[in-house]
């Protein structure tokens, strides 16, 4: 073992794994976190805990994770490059390892642009790629990026993301392998809906072998209503949507739409199950925590399993 | 900004303001049709002081603010119609320059009504003259530029 | 080229007004090409400012004067026979020029017109895009002749983000992905394989985060 992840603990053994998200915040309140980590405790292996997402100020990663991390749910700390250097990241991976975080999301950031601070510089000093392959050399050379050796090393399950859906298609396969040379231990994938672009990406990974170096989870979240889901499909970067999905919320009525939404995610981990090389599913009900319990249940993933 | 009436004068008396107007021609269409309405005996206003171009593509901005600067109370540059520029595209470059300018003299206080473009052939002898008149009412009406100097 | 553009007129009269003579100084070199701060550029500008300065009923003379490069003081030194009252320097080159008439004449308030904004191209007549960010270390032969720093939004040294849908970055539907851009060139040019390859860390030294920068050529040093 890497770490003290559950997560990892759960995939080492090679149970499907679950994991759920906790986006922190927008204000002090300790409570609020610990209110939707509650909501998922028992449910999902593992939480991940969002660092401003969409460029929008909250509660840091590492404060929400330990909240989160207090109510019993094992946290998925999420850096991203947007607003560290080198030097803050390296610390924050420290302090963070230090309060017994375990898992470590590495991305790139949504840009500013997007957020409530458009008029912020941003970092960008390292990438996704440098980011997970210096928590590797912090973890397993037990060394700073900068080559000086580390008292007591972090110990941390490295994760990524990837988006199957993305362009250019072509190095979408490549870039995975890139983070797994980097040091990758999982991945969450983007949101899935299109489960056929889904499947061609996963035969480019399985046929290079990449799933047995990686435990990848595929991303999915159930829709509220017919509008998030048109707005999924038409507003958010890298998102592809099937029209067939849209107009089946469109369809069903009003007080049906949320069962419906619940429907279609269900039937989505279903699917997704069966293709090779998937190893769990990375559900994000974002600001609608409670429905996961639900979801889990009636995708056959629950209870989850227990480990050491 | 009015000019004042001298206290002397009587409204009666009060002369008609009479606005300077510089007009930027092109040798092949608008000039020609002014000279035809010379030849056809139309009267060329005073108040109109022909400046002729090769072709409006020559115009140059700073021609219109150089205008403006020395007191000009209107500026009308006169080309081809759309799709007959001698030169091509002469004349919609000198469109996209009129509008431009138009922007540029705002900031400064000047209205930018009193910059026009027209388009005509050389054949127009009596629009020319329509123009001119037209030109002329729509500035008087205007009033004088600021910049306006006596001499 | 350097590229540049106008200051809002509003702001460069409100910087200018307190002033009853100033000069306006233009540079012949990049801004010229940009036609942000040429010759033709002195001569609205100063039209407009006269106008204005009427307007306000003002006394503003503006002295014209556009040299061959404002980042060099051989030209800068032209400038002089001219400043004869001048109040302020109205500097429409680039924020070198603007800084390095300061140096030339400090009794003198030196006020930018330009906004300098990139390194780039002239794309199209008026369209002017970026290429290259002088970041100091040179990555063109890793990345099939496109610059990820400069191009990518984010500055990406190993692929693109997320967000890069149909050849376009999320940030703008204007701006190309330079990942899709990279990617399509080495595709074209038989490579892909090397995207495959990680770029370390960066070391940013060489850039503008190692402080001002400078190139010293002994070689080329005046002999005294």
């Amino acid at each position: 073992m890497k770490s003290n992840s559950r997560l990892e603990a759960v995939l080492a053994a090679g149970k499907f794994a679950l994991t759920g998200e906790c986006g922190p915040p927008r204000g002090a309140d300790p409570g609020a976190v610990a209110k939707k980590a509650a909501l998922l405790l028992g449910s999902v292996d593992a939480a991940n805990v969002t660092d401003n997402q969409t460029a929008v100020v909250r509660m840091s990663s590492m404060g929400a994770s330990l909240h989160v991390k207090s109510a019993g749910v094992d946290p998925i700390m999420q850096m991203v490059c947007r607003d560290r250097n080198r030097i803050a990241m390296q610390s924050d991976i420290l302090g963070a390892a230090s309060h017994g975080i375990s898992n470590l999301l590495c991305l790139s950031g949504d840009h500013q642009k997007f957020g409530d601070h458009p008029t912020a510089k941003n970092v960008f000093d390292l990438d996704s790629i440098q980011l997970i392959a210096m928590v590797k050399k912090m973890r397993d050379e037990e060394m700073f990026l900068g080559g000086e050796k580390i008292k007591v090393a972090p110990k941390l399950f490295i994760g990524a993301a990837e988006n199957p859906f993305a362009h250019p298609l072509a190095i979408r396969v490549p870039r995975l392998a890139k983070k797994i040379a980097a040091g990758a231990d999982f991945i969450q994938t983007q949101c899935i809906f299109n489960i056929e672009q889904f499947q061609k990406w996963m035969k480019g990974v399985t046929d290079r072998g990449l799933h047995e170096k990686v435990f990848i989870l595929a991303g999915v979240t159930p829709f509220k209503s017919w509008r998030a889901a048109e707005y999924m499909a038409t507003k958010v970067p890298g998102m592809d949507v099937p029209a067939a999905l849209v107009e089946r919320m469109k369809g069903a009525p009003k007080e049906k739409a949320k069962a419906t939404g619940v429907d279609i995610c269900v039937e989505l981990i279903e699917q997704l199950r069966e293709i090779p090389g998937v190893k769990g599913i990375h559900l994000m009900a974002i600001e609608w925590e409670e429905i996961v319990p639900e979801i889990a249940k009636r995708a056959g993933l629950l209870p989850r399993p227990e480990v050491a | 900004m009015v000019e004042v009436p001298s206290e002397k004068m009587s409204p009666a008396t009060t002369p008609v303001f009479e606005p300077r107007i510089v007009a930027l021609l092109c040798h092949y269409c608008a000039f020609a049709a002014a000279d035809m309405a010379g030849v056809m005996r139309l009267q060329h206003s005073p108040n109109i002081r022909v400046i002729r171009l090769p072709c409006t593509g020559k115009l140059d901005i700073l021609y219109l603010l150089r205008a403006f600067e020395e007191g000009a109370d209107g500026v009308m540059v006169a080309g081809c119609e759309e799709g007959s520029c001698h030169f091509v595209k002469g004349n919609l470059v000198a469109k996209r320059r009129v509008n431009f300018t138009k922007g540029l003299v705002a900031q400064v206080g000047i209205d930018p009504e009193r910059l026009r473009m027209y388009n005509l052939s050389s054949s127009m002898g009596p629009r020319w003259a329509e123009i001119s008149r037209e030109m002329i009412e729509h500035v008087r009406s205007l009033g004088p530029s600021h910049l306006r100097r006596e001499k | 080229m350097i590229v540049a553009k106008q200051k809002p007129f509003e702001t460069i009269y409100g910087m200018v007004a307190p002033n009853k003579r100033i000069m306006l100084a233009g540079c012949g070199s990049c801004v010229t090409v940009c036609f942000a701060g040429g010759e033709k550029e002195v001569g609205i500008l100063a039209s407009l400012l006269r106008m204005r300065a009427q307007k306000d009923r003002k006394d503003l003379d503006v002295v014209e004067a556009t040299i061959k490069r404002q980042c060099d003081v051989e030209f800068i030194d032209e400038l002089k026979p001219k400043l004869d009252g001048v109040e302020a320097i109205l500097s429409i080159g680039c924020g070198a020029g603007v800084q390095y008439i300061a140096e030339r004449f400090g009794k003198t308030i030196v006020l930018p017109g330009l906004d300098t904004t990139f390194l780039g191209v002239t794309e199209a007549m008026g369209v002017w895009t970026e290429r290259c960010q002088g970041c100091g270390d040179c990555k063109l032969h890793l990345t099939a002749g496109v610059c990820p720093i400069a191009r990518c939004s984010k500055s990406l040294l190993n692929g693109p983000c997320g967000g890069s849908m149909n050849g376009k970055c999320e940030v703008s539907a204007d701006t190309p992905c330079g990942w899709q851009l990279i990617v399509d060139r080495m595709e074209a040019l038989g490579i892909l394989d090397r995207y495959e390859q990680i770029t370390p860390a960066n070391d940013w030294t060489a850039s503008r985060d190692g402080g001002p920068r400078r190139i010293d050529r002994e070689d080329l040093h005046e002999i005294k």
